[in-house]
């Protein structure tokens, strides 16, 4: 079993983001109920029952095609199901909701500008006063390790380092629910170890991290609770060491082996 | 045969000593068409943008006539505005027949539907990249066409020289809602027509080289810049 | 204050609007006050004529001449719609009746030229020389020689017809194949039958100012039935209140009186004179 990384603490200057701290608890519990999204007679997701309450990072494990993305997309309200309800912190999902969330896609998705213009413009989507935008953009970039990149374009960046910017941009939000889909799925170790770096460093600062991802590695460093999917069915919801430990299911068992679940 | 070496000339000696009248002609060509692109830039960008984000009903219908409007001919639009602007119709009150106004109006008509059409063709690429983040990011429709024009600045560059293009080379508007008259509404495409008429034909050749001469000018410049921009990584 | 795109930024994109916008109003030379507007005939102004003449009449009233020059038939349409103060054209016939249906006013001659036949050098149908013009159109159908006609509702077309009446013949039932009709202007059709070695009736002033000419020579003239007459109407303020009647009818006397018959007269190509003033003195 891979070591567990040393958890890091972020710098003190960092601490003027953190405003969420006590109050992420507002957006949770998240709770699922009968959840499914059907297109062309296939239900992707199958009736998903779900409660998450606490702190920490979640990770959404399963093989390809279990519909871990979709569920992801549709808590973040990208998607809007078919059947079910989802309620963060007993709101419906809604615009406001979502404002209270920042996401991460799996591949990088930055704007024809520098790298700080691409934070200050999300920042401005938001309603931030423009003074503001600098200085909560160059934080950002430090905490990602970028700043000395703030003024090159962002699409000049290699793949790693535009992930990091994605990221720190989605903090420089201030978020209460941080989702992220496969960020590192494509990158190089070096660039995985910075971006768990920093997902781990933004649940220190009670931030509600859920991750999606197939590698099973990346979930025993990163996850406190597990939730495993397969066939867009919730198979199993546990705490991290038990899942791994002792896990319920002969898929998650055979999944957790490294064995092709089909 | 055509004496054009006599006659070429002439031309370009009006052109070295630039001769008044030609100067005239012009710029004439270039406000009417310059005015007219940037007008039907400001419409086509926010029409291409809008119909690329917003899923309203009836868009694809919208988008079909768009792209048809793209082949309208430049005599059926003069023809429109005539009818709109003549005495005898409409807005005869407002006595814009046959002045540069009415020629700038005819070819707004003409480049809108090229530029709307184009734009939204990039915006539908753009978006294809964008859409989930900035839905994420919480942006507004409106939010999200002026990103994606803005993100696609360089590529709208083309565009609008496309509009540009079809804008200064074309006589059936400006001929019929501008009259051709001297020193009023000739462009340099009357101007060519008329000599044409008139049987100089390497006059109104010389002026043809003079137009497209213009035409490469500009697209050069903007070209340029796009150059810069990739270079950037911004293209 | 919600989003990336503030009020500060529309402001600064309508700015940018209003100030392109107002790139219009400078080259509006069409703001001047005295002008007006003369439908013409592509004939006249082919010839050069109101280059010559019109300096002249401005010089003197400060009336600027706005010429729009299309065929007689169109000239007459739109003067109908009221798209013009004044016309100039030479079809008497369609300006009388214009005048009878109460959209001119008055209707004046002001010059006559005439009309020729021109051909290739080649000359296929042997017309060179020919007396009665409507003998060479019926040598002309009969050998088959290419022919272009500005078939455009022109004075100058319906002169053509009426010689072909005259000479028997139909040809628009060889429309496409020895008769081109090519519905343009004087000078677009002149190219045209350039072009097709084809024989063409012109008249004499745009003939004369054609640089297009090649090897065509004026093959038949002087035929009293070739005789071209322009006359000049006021369009009637009483159909559109829009006509500059004051200004309008100063031109018309100007053309009509002493002076501007003098200026029709004095313009020449190669020492020949292309117009010959015959308006009625003013009594």
């Amino acid at each position: 079993m891979p070591p567990i990384l040393p958890m890091l603490e972020q710098p003190g200057s960092l601490a003027t983001l953190d405003t969420r701290a006590s109050s992420s608890g507002h957006v949770l519990p998240l709770e699922l109920r009968r959840l499914s999204l059907e297109t062309g007679g296939r239900r992707l997701i199958d009736s998903v029952d779900l409660k998450l309450e606490e702190q920490g990072i979640t990770v959404i494990l399963g093989p390809n095609g279990a519909g871990k993305s979709l569920l992801l997309r549709l808590v973040h309200g990208l998607i809007a199901p078919t059947d079910g309800i989802i309620r963060w912190g007993g709101m419906p999902m809604d615009d406001e909701i979502r404002r209270r969330q920042a996401m991460v896609f799996q591949k990088p998705v930055l704007l024809r500008r520098t790298a700080a213009a691409n934070i200050t413009y999300a920042l401005g989507l938001r309603g931030i006063a423009r003074s503001e935008r600098n200085s909560r953009a160059l934080q950002a970039l430090e905490l990602a390790g970028l700043e000395r990149h703030a003024f090159t374009p962002a699409r000049v960046l290699s793949g790693g380092e535009q992930q990091r910017l994605c990221l720190a941009r989605a903090l420089s939000l201030d978020p209460e629910a941080l989702l992220l889909d496969e960020p590192t799925a494509s990158l190089d170790p070096a660039s995985t170890l910075s971006i768990e770096r920093l997902l781990i460093g933004a649940k220190h600062r009670g931030i509600k991290v859920i991750v999606v991802t197939h590698d099973v590695g990346q979930a025993r460093r990163l996850a406190q609770d597990v939730i495993f999917l397969h066939h867009g069915r919730l198979i199993e919801h546990q705490p991290a060491e038990r899942f791994f430990e002792h896990p319920k299911s002969d898929t998650a068992r055979a999944f957790i082996a490294g064995g092709l679940v089909l | 045969m055509l004496d054009l070496s006599h006659a070429f000339a002439s031309a370009l000696w009006q052109i070295v000593t630039l001769d008044p009248q030609l100067l005239e002609i012009i710029a004439l060509s270039l406000k009417v068409t310059l005015t007219a692109v940037t007008i039907a830039t400001f419409i086509g960008f926010a029409v291409g943008g809008v119909l690329a984000v917003d899923r309203f009903p009836g868009r694809a219908a919208v988008a079909a006539v768009l792209n048809a409007l793209m082949g309208l001919p430049p005599v059926v639009a003069g023809l429109i505005v005539y009818l709109l602007l003549s005495n005898a119709g409409p807005l005869g009150v407002l006595q814009l027949l046959y002045t540069p106004e009415a020629m700038i109006i005819a070819q707004v008509i003409l480049i809108t539907p090229i530029v709307a059409a184009l734009t939204r063709q990039t915006c539908e690429d753009l978006l294809e990249e964008y859409r989930d983040q900035l839905r994420s990011l919480g942006a507004s429709s409106a939010e999200i066409v002026m990103t994606l024009l803005w993100d696609g600045r360089y590529r709208l560059i083309t565009v609008v020289l496309a509009g540009f293009g079809r804008a200064i080379a074309e006589v059936g508007a400006v001929m019929i809602v501008g009259g051709n008259i001297d020193h009023v509404t000739r462009t340099m495409t009357t101007a060519i027509a008329l000599e044409t008429s008139k049987g100089n034909i390497a006059l109104a050749l010389a002026l043809g080289m003079i137009l497209l001469a213009i035409a490469l000018v500009v697209n050069v410049a903007l070209m340029g810049i796009r150059r810069l921009a990739s270079h950037f990584a911004y293209a | 204050m919600r989003g990336a795109f503030g009020r500060r930024d529309v402001l600064k994109l309508a700015l940018a609007t209003f100030a392109l916008l107002s790139l219009a109003i400078p080259i509006s030379r069409a703001a001047a006050d005295d002008f007006i507007i003369v439908q013409s005939t592509t004939s006249t102004q082919n010839s050069g004529l109101f280059e010559h003449i019109l300096p002249i009449f401005t010089k003197k009233t400060g009336i600027e001449v706005r010429v729009v020059a299309v065929g007689t038939g169109q000239a007459l349409e739109n003067a109908e719609k009221g798209d013009g103060d004044v016309v100039l054209a030479h079809s008497q016939p369609d300006e009388e009746k214009f005048v009878a249906e109460g959209w001119g006013v008055k209707r004046y001659p002001v010059m006559y030229n005439d009309f020729i036949i021109v051909g290739p050098a080649a000359d296929p149908a042997s017309i060179a020389g020919i007396k009665q013009a409507p003998d060479a159109l019926k040598k002309i159908a009969e050998a088959q020689a290419s022919f272009a006609s500005r078939a455009d509702d022109s004075g100058t077309h319906k002169a053509e017809l009426k010689l072909w009446q005259q000479a028997g013949v139909n040809p628009k039932a060889s429309s496409g194949s020895w008769y081109l009709e090519t519905g343009s202007g004087m000078g677009a059709t002149l190219n045209t039958a350039v072009g097709k070695q084809a024989y063409a009736l012109t008249d004499r002033a745009t003939w004369l100012a054609f640089a297009n000419k090649d090897d065509f020579k004026v093959l038949v003239e002087g035929d009293d039935k070739l005789f071209n007459q322009y006359g000049v109407i006021l369009v009637n303020p009483a159909k559109h209140p829009n006509v500059k009647a004051k200004e309008g009818q100063a031109f018309i006397d100007w053309l009509t009186g002493p002076e501007g018959q003098a200026a029709i007269a004095s313009y020449k190509i190669d020492g020949q004179q292309l117009f010959f003033p015959n308006a009625h003195p003013q009594s």
